[in-house]
């Protein structure tokens, strides 16, 4: 019963990172018909912020702010940097692309994500990087915590679920209550439809990068907290959350949220049960799988093809 | 009124023949003097004489010269021109992106180091193995190309690469299958045989040199590849494909068996990348799973891109173009003159013998010795940097080069080049002109500085910015087929 807790508790926390960049994933592809294979190094480039704002304010061990205040702005510096690169992605990679064919963005997405992961490296190296550990009165975000039976919950699984339920919950107020998601929604629904309606386009795609990204920006920070960072992380996380968004259903908000806790928990109990050596393996072919006999996910529609 | 003999021929296209392809030859426009003439020339001659010419080219290279090293990036270099072919019958004519396609290169170097090594005690003479291989790389790709019946852009690459994910997982992990060591997991198969021929086995170094059989070998397959691979472009088959990527439904509507196409493509490129497994597992005496990762699959697309997306004389040129600058790059040195030489022409290209191109060249010249010369004034350690003899020496006059980098200024002027050349994009031409000096200056500064401490991460990200550039600037690459606009 105690594996079993730590197990839930494992999957849940990388399921909420899983589930942050899916929503990204399924954010852009619903907007742009794009699957924006940068989206992970855009994840990395989040937790290099993230460690780059803990620099500044003095590093984990000595730092100049209290404790909270400096996560939140680590957060904070992440989500916004993030916003930026992916404005900036969008406008030169994608945008002199948008009326060519389907597989033009793609190679260019390729492409920047190639680029970004190797800029970093060839600025920062190949070694990772740890965050270190913040001390708390009393303990660490490590040790502190509480029990449920033997398993100890630390403050930091508590923190990555809690905030990244939050943002998701934001997310689909914005999304669902607010005249931007529904401008959203309507250029996903229809493009053309929505640019005749009055909607403008470029400012949809550029507000959905802009909250895509953030999001990325956030998981980055808060993933690199748990786990050392490095810049070559970007390919494998970018590919498990969009593993994620498809098992949920591309294009649907809540789809992403449960495809990345799915994919999460089946990470923990795979490995936690069996063995750690065909985890991938047996994620992957199930996605193959999935993508074979229900492409259009869990949540997902099926789009019908109109000639 | 009009001649009865107009009424007869009329002067417009005739019947059944679209206008735009009646005027091909008057569209054609034609450069003046010496280098329309050579051009026209050229265009002029047979796709078997370029051919014949270029292989000729490749086999006399040892002739030339004896330098072992030289043989090798020439080896290496058919290697990926046989890829390239092989990718652009999937991506240039079936218009499926695979992004897996290193996968089926690795199954062929499995495959031949399987069948001809200690790991199972099987030792196949070369001609028994190939054909076997070739097969076997085929039947991947038709499993593969299964889900591209249902799949299609995205969908589609995505699954290829878990293939490709896939398939690295069960090699690093296949030591340990159920107890048995299958694969050899991360440590490979070693004691590879070399290739067999007639009962002789072809070493792969020769005195201490490497050895000029593998090269022949490998151009001759390469001749042999292109040879079918352009007859089955001129056939039946290649033109469907052609269709098939325009418009999958079209062709559809039409009665082509669209789904058999699409497997096809896929097995033909999987056979052609399989057998260019088998050279190198040969060559290599071992196989390591790790040299098939996903690196490899942007390298080969990029020079399928570059060459030209259905064109085999194309991606075979950019095969060329692109190994032999991630060659340069290895070595400080020579990735220097590159970067310099092709500066130059880059410049020069683009404004032309105009006078914009003399001030600027003029300008650059002058504003890097007068910022040598602040810098120099200010610190002198700024401009010390180690400076070797010759050209090296001449340019540590111009270009800043400090000795010991401050950590955080090759960060800093990294990310500061890339947002000027972004913002230079952006600007109109007059002021783009105005800040393309203090650019310039500031990427050879980047070049010295920072791109050229790590050559690794600097191939690719030439490498990635050469898709994004290509994709936007210029998709049909340098000698692709232009896409027919579908109104």
């Amino acid at each position: 019963m105690d594996t079993f807790t730590q197990l839930t508790l494992n999957g849940l926390t990388e399921g909420s990172t899983y589930a942050l960049i899916a929503l990204g994933y399924t954010l852009i592809y619903g907007v742009l018909k794009l699957l924006n294979f940068a989206h992970g190094d855009v994840f990395m480039v989040g937790s290099f912020i993230g460690f780059g704002v803990l620099k500044v304010l003095g590093g984990a061990g000595d730092p100049k702010l209290p404790v909270w205040l400096l996560l939140t702005l680590m957060v904070r510096g992440g989500m916004v940097g993030c916003a930026i690169l992916g404005v900036a992605i969008e406008r030169f990679a994608y945008r002199p692309l948008r009326d060519a064919p389907r597989i033009a963005p793609l190679i260019s997405a390729l492409g920047v994500s190639f680029f970004l992961a190797n800029s970093f490296q060839l600025m920062f190296g190949a070694q990772q990087y740890n965050y270190g550990i913040f001390f708390l009165d009393g303990g660490s975000l490590f040790s502190k915590g509480f029990e449920i039976g033997n398993v100890h919950i630390p403050l930091i699984a508590i923190i990555t679920i809690l905030s990244a339920f939050a943002l998701m919950i934001v997310l689909w107020l914005l999304v669902t209550r607010t005249r931007a998601g529904k401008a959203m929604r309507a250029t996903s629904f229809d493009r053309e439809a929505a640019a005749m309606m009055g909607i403008d386009i470029d400012r949809v795609i550029v507000f959905t990068f802009v909250v895509g990204s953030a999001l990325a920006g956030a998981g980055g920070v808060m993933f690199a907290l748990r786990v050392p960072t490095a810049a070559s992380i970007g390919f494998v996380i970018g590919l498990k959350g969009f593993t994620a968004a498809v098992i949920g259903g591309i294009g649907s908000i809540p789809g992403a949220m449960a495809g990345g806790l799915i994919l999460g928990f089946a990470e923990a109990y795979i490995a936690g049960y069996w063995t750690t050596r065909w985890s991938d393996l047996v994620i992957f072919s199930v996605l193959i799988l999935f993508m074979l006999f229900r492409p259009s996910g869990l949540l997902g529609q099926a789009g019908i093809k109109k000639v | 009124m009009s001649e009865p003999d107009d009424l007869q021929a009329p002067s417009g296209p005739a019947i059944g023949q679209d206008e735009w392809v009646a005027r091909h030859g008057e569209r054609r426009s034609q450069r003046a003097g010496l280098i329309g003439e050579i051009e026209e020339r050229a265009r002029r001659a047979p796709w078997w004489a370029w051919l014949v010419l270029f292989v000729a080219a490749f086999a006399l290279l040892p002739v030339v010269s004896h330098d072992g090293y030289i043989r090798r990036v020439a080896f290496d270099t058919t290697l990926y021109m046989l890829l390239a072919l092989g990718l652009n019958v999937v991506v240039g004519w079936g218009g499926l992106l695979d992004l897996g396609y290193a996968a089926f290169y690795a199954i062929g170097a499995y495959a031949y180091a399987m069948l001809s090594s200690p790991q199972y005690g099987i030792h196949l003479p070369t001609l028994v193995s190939i054909p076997i291989i070739v097969v076997i790389g085929a039947v991947a790709g038709f499993l593969v190309g299964l889900p591209s019946r249902r799949l299609i852009g995205d969908y589609l690459a995505i699954v290829t690469l878990f293939f490709l994910q896939i398939t690295q997982t069960v090699l690093t992990n296949g030591d340990q299958i159920a107890g048995h060591d299958l694969t050899g997991g991360a440590n490979g198969i070693i004691n590879v045989d070399p290739l067999h021929l007639l009962g002789h086995p072809l070493v792969v170094q020769h005195g201490g040199v490497f050895a000029v059989t593998y090269l022949y070998i490998s151009i001759a397959t390469f001749a042999v590849v292109y040879l079918a691979l352009h007859f089955v472009n001129h056939s039946r088959t290649g033109r469907a494909w052609r269709s098939l990527r325009e418009d999958g439904l079209a062709a559809e509507a039409m009665g082509m068996p669209v789904n058999l196409l699409k497997l096809m493509a896929f097995s033909f490129g999987a056979a052609v990348a399989a057998l260019t497994g088998t050279l190198f597992a040969a060559l290599q005496t071992s196989v390591f799973p790790l040299q098939f990762s996903f690196p490899l699959v942007i390298t080969v697309y990029t020079m399928v891109i570059l060459g030209g997306q259905g064109n085999l004389a194309g991606v075979t040129i950019g095969a060329v173009v692109v190994w032999v600058m991630l060659e340069f790059l290895r070595d400080p040195g020579d990735a220097r003159i590159l970067f310099y030489v092709v500066g130059v022409l880059a410049i020069a290209f683009a404004f032309g013998r105009t006078r914009k191109l003399a001030v600027l060249l003029g300008s650059l010249v002058v504003f890097g010795f007068a910022a040598h010369a602040i810098a120099d004034a200010i610190n002198h350690d700024w401009v010390s940097g180690p400076a070797a003899n010759g050209f090296d020496h001449a340019l540590s006059h111009w270009v800043i080069i400090p000795t010991g980098l401050a950590n955080w200024v090759g960060p800093v002027s990294y990310i500061g080049l890339v947002c000027l050349v972004l913002a230079l994009t952006l600007l109109p031409a007059r002021v783009r002109y105005v800040a393309l000096v203090p650019t310039i200056y500031l990427g050879t500064f980047v070049w010295e500085n920072v791109l050229l401490a790590q050559p690794d991460a600097t191939r690719y990200i030439i490498l990635g910015v050469m898709l994004i550039g290509l994709m936007i600037l210029r998709p049909n690459g340098l000698l692709g087929e232009r896409r027919v606009e579908i109104v």
